[in-house]
C-alpha cells in the first residue's frame, strides 16, 4: 500500500485530474491512425504467411535443384534423382499424354466413389450409433477391432473378395476413409450439448425433429473434421492399393515409372498425388464453410 | 396479483403439490426435494430462492417436464405435466441458442415446430425481437452476440410459442451486475406486456424481490419451502426502488432466511460464530501469536 502510494506521488500529484478523458478532438485522428495501422498489421500477417510459404517452397525446389545438379552422394544418393527441370519437362509432355491423364482421372474416380460410399455409410451409422445406445453397444466393438487394421493390409483379402481389381481398389479406399469419418461423427454426437436438446424439447420438437434439427447440425463440425481426415487417408490407401494391385491410376503410374526407368515420372507422380490430396482436402473444407456458415473455423 | 381478464379464460396456473424427488445412488435414495407445494397464479411472477443445491432447479425441471416427481404432482391448468412441451417455455442458465441458426432462426424454431407458415413466423419473431431491442441483430449467429443479448434471444425464443408459463433457471447468473439489472427490467417489461405466468429460479435476493409478486424461499437439502414472501412493491418497478425502505426491509428479511440455510448447506462446521472468530478460544493471545 505505502509503497504503491509513494511510487504514484511524484508522477501525478492530483490523482483525479489526469484520469479525465483527453480533449475530444485528439483521439479522433489517433484512433484512425491506430485503426489503419492495425488493419495493415492484419494484412501484413496474411502477406507474411504467403511470402513465407512461397519462400519455403522455393527453398525446397532450390535445394532439390542443387542436390541433383551436383549429383550429391553423401550416404543419401542423388545420382539418379531427376532434377526439377527434368520433372517440369516430363510434366509438359504428360499434360498432352492421354494415357497419363487417364491415370489421373481414374485415381480421382476411385477416390470419389470410395470416399463418397464411406461418407454415405459412415455418417448415418455414426449418427444412429451416437443417438441409440443399443446400436452403439452392438457395432462399436466390431469397429474397434477392425479399425487398427491399415487399409493396405486389406489388399490380399480385397483381391479375394471382389471380382475385379477396380472394385478391390475402391474397397480399400472406402475402408481407409470409413473409420475416421465414423469415429469423428460418433465424437460429434457425444459432444452435443444436452441443453440444446432440452431447449428444443421445450419448444415442442419431437424425437425425429430433434435428430434432424439439433443432433445433426450440432455434430456437423465434427463430421467435417472426419471427412477431411478421411479424405487424407483415402488417398494414402488408394495409392498403396494402386501400387500393389493396380494397372492404372496415379499410384500405378508412379510405381511403373520406376520399373521403366522413367525417373522424372516418379517425381511427377508424387507431385500429382500431393496436389490432388491438397485439392480434395481444400474442397471439403470449402464445402464445410458453405454448409456451416455459422462456424468460423 | 391476477392478470387482467380480457374475455379469454385465464391460463398459466401452475400447481405443485407435495412434490418430492429422490435420486437413486449406491448408498440408497438421496432426497433432493421433499414435500414442496407451490403455485403460480395466472399472470403472476413468482421466484424461488434458496442456497445452492437446495433443489430449486430440480423443482423447475420437474415443472418443465424433464424430471418425473417421485412423490406428489405437478400440473399446469389442471393438466398433469407429462414431459416437456411448448406450453412451458424455458430459459436456461447456460446459453442454449442453436449456434447454427441466426437470431431470428432461433426465435422461429418453436413456431416452426407448431407448423406455422413462414410469413407468420417472421412476423411474430420480428415483433418479439423488437420488443427485446434485438431487431438489428436478427440475422446474426449467436456466437457474435454478448451474453446479455444471448439470454434476451433465449427469453424471446421461449416466449415466441405463446407458452402458458415461462420458466427461468438462473438466466442472468452468468452476466455482470450492470447487464443483469438491465436484463431484469427488460424481462419485467416483456412480462407486463404479455401477461404470462413466470416461475423464476435464482439465488440473488435483490433479483427475486425486484422481479416478483411472490418469493418462495427454500431450505437446504432436502429442499422444502421455508417461507413464502409477498412483494407489495408497486409496478412498474424501477431500479431506484431497490433503495427504498420497503425493498430493504424485504431484503433484510430474506437475507437472514437464506443465510441460515446457506450455512446449513455448507455443512455443520461453519456457524455465524465461527465466521466472526468468536468460537475459537485463543487464551487471551492474538490470532497471529497462535499461528
Amino acid at each position: 500500500m505505502e509503497h504503491a502510494a509513494r511510487k504514484l506521488e511524484p508522477a501525478r500529484p492530483m490523482v483525479a485530474v489526469p484520469v479525465a478523458p483527453p480533449v475530444p478532438a485528439a483521439p479522433q485522428p489517433a484512433g484512425l491512425m491506430r485503426q489503419a495501422r492495425r488493419r495493415f498489421a492484419l494484412y501484413r500477417g496474411r502477406l507474411r504467411a504467403l511470402l513465407l510459404a512461397a519462400l519455403s517452397l522455393a527453398a525446397f525446389v532450390l535445394a532439390w535443384h542443387l542436390l541433383t545438379k551436383y549429383r550429391v552422394n553423401i550416404y543419401v544418393r542423388f545420382i539418379n534423382v531427376p532434377s526439377p527441370a527434368d520433372v517440369l519437362d516430363s510434366a509438359r509432355r504428360a499434360a498432352h499424354d492421354p494415357r497419363f491423364l487417364m491415370h489421373l482421372a481414374l485415381s480421382c474416380r476411385r477416390i470419389l466413389i470410395g470416399f463418397s460410399l464411406a461418407a454415405v455409410v459412415a455418417v448415418p451409422l455414426g449418427l444412429v450409433m451416437g443417438r441409440f445406445r443399443i446400436a452403439r453397444e452392438l457395432v462399436f466393438p466390431l469397429t474397434e477391432v477392425l479399425r487398427p487394421i491399415p487399409a493396405i493390409a486389406w489388399v490380399p483379402m480385397a483381391i479375394m473378395l471382389w471380382p475385379s481389381n477396380e472394385e478391390s481398389i475402391v474397397f480399400i479406399t472406402f475402408l481407409g476413409s470409413f473409420f475416421p469419418i465414423l469415429i469423428n461423427t460418433l465424437h460429434g454426437m457425444a459432444m452435443v450439448d444436452p441443453v440444446l436438446v432440452r431447449a428444443a424439447q421445450c419448444l415442442g420438437a419431437r424425437e425425429a425433429t430433434i435428430f434432424r434439427e439439433v443432433y445433426f447440425p450440432a455434430a456437423l463440425p465434427h463430421i467435417f473434421t472426419g471427412l477431411t481426415v478421411g479424405m487424407g487417408v483415402a488417398w494414402v490407401s488408394l495409392i498403396a492399393a494402386e501400387m500393389i494391385s493396380g494397372q492404372f491410376g496415379i499410384g500405378y503410374f508412379t510405381w511403373e515409372a520406376y520399373s521403366l526407368v522413367q525417373y522424372p515420372d516418379i517425381a511427377l507422380g508424387m507431385i500429382c498425388i500431393g496436389v490432388l490430396g491438397l485439392g480434395s482436402s481444400a474442397a471439403i473444407r470449402g464445402i464445410g464453410r458453405i454448409v456451416m456458415p455459422w462456424s468460423r473455423a | 396479483m391476477l392478470a387482467p381478464t380480457s374475455g379469454v379464460a385465464l391460463k398459466g396456473l401452475v400447481e405443485v403439490s407435495h412434490f418430492g424427488l429422490a435420486y437413486d445412488t449406491v448408498d440408497g435414495d438421496v432426497e433432493a426435494v421433499s414435500d414442496v407445494s407451490i403455485h403460480v397464479n395466472p399472470g403472476e411472477f413468482v421466484s424461488i430462492i434458496g442456497p445452492s443445491g437446495c433443489g430449486k432447479s430440480t423443482l423447475l425441471n420437474a415443472v418443465a417436464g424433464f424430471l418425473k416427481p417421485t412423490s406428489g404432482t405437478v400440473a399446469v391448468d389442471g393438466e398433469p405435466v407429462d414431459g416437456p412441451s411448448a406450453d412451458r417455455g424455458m430459459v436456461f442458465q447456460q446459453y442454449s441458442l442453436f449456434p447454427w441458426k441466426t437470431v431470428r432462426g432461433n426465435v422461429e424454431f418453436g413456431l416452426k415446430m407448431k407448423g406455422r407458415d413462414r410469413h407468420n413466423r417472421e412476423l411474430a419473431a420480428r415483433t418479439l425481437l423488437g420488443l427485446a431491442g434485438l431487431s438489428q441483430f436478427e440475422n446474426h449467429y449467436p456466437d457474435r452476440l454478448s451474453g446479455g443479448m444471448k439470454q434476451r434471444v433465449g427469453i424471446v425464443r421461449a416466449l415466441a410459442t405463446g407458452p402458458k408459463v415461462l420458466l427461468l433457471d438462473e438466466p442472468f447468473g452468468a452476466l455482470d451486475a450492470q447487464t443483469r439489472v438491465i436484463m431484469q427490467q427488460i424481462l419485467t417489461n416483456m412480462w407486463q406486456r404479455l401477461k404470462i405466468s413466470v416461475l423464476f429460479v435464482t439465488h440473488d435476493i435483490d433479483e427475486a424481490i425486484f422481479l416478483s409478486d411472490r418469493v418462495y424461499c427454500m431450505t437446504a437439502r432436502p429442499g422444502t419451502i421455508k417461507a413464502e414472501i409477498m412483494v407489495p412493491l408497486e409496478r412498474p418497478r424501477q431500479p431506484a426502488m431497490m433503495m427504498s425502505s420497503e425493498f430493504l426491509a424485504l431484503r433484510r428479511g430474506l437475507m437472514s432466511l437464506i443465510r441460515e440455510e446457506s450455512l446449513k448447506a455448507m455443512g455443520g462446521e461453519i456457524s455465524d460464530g465461527a465466521l466472526e472468530g468468536l468460537s475459537i478460544d485463543l487464551h487471551g493471545q492474538s490470532l497471529a501469536d497462535v499461528l
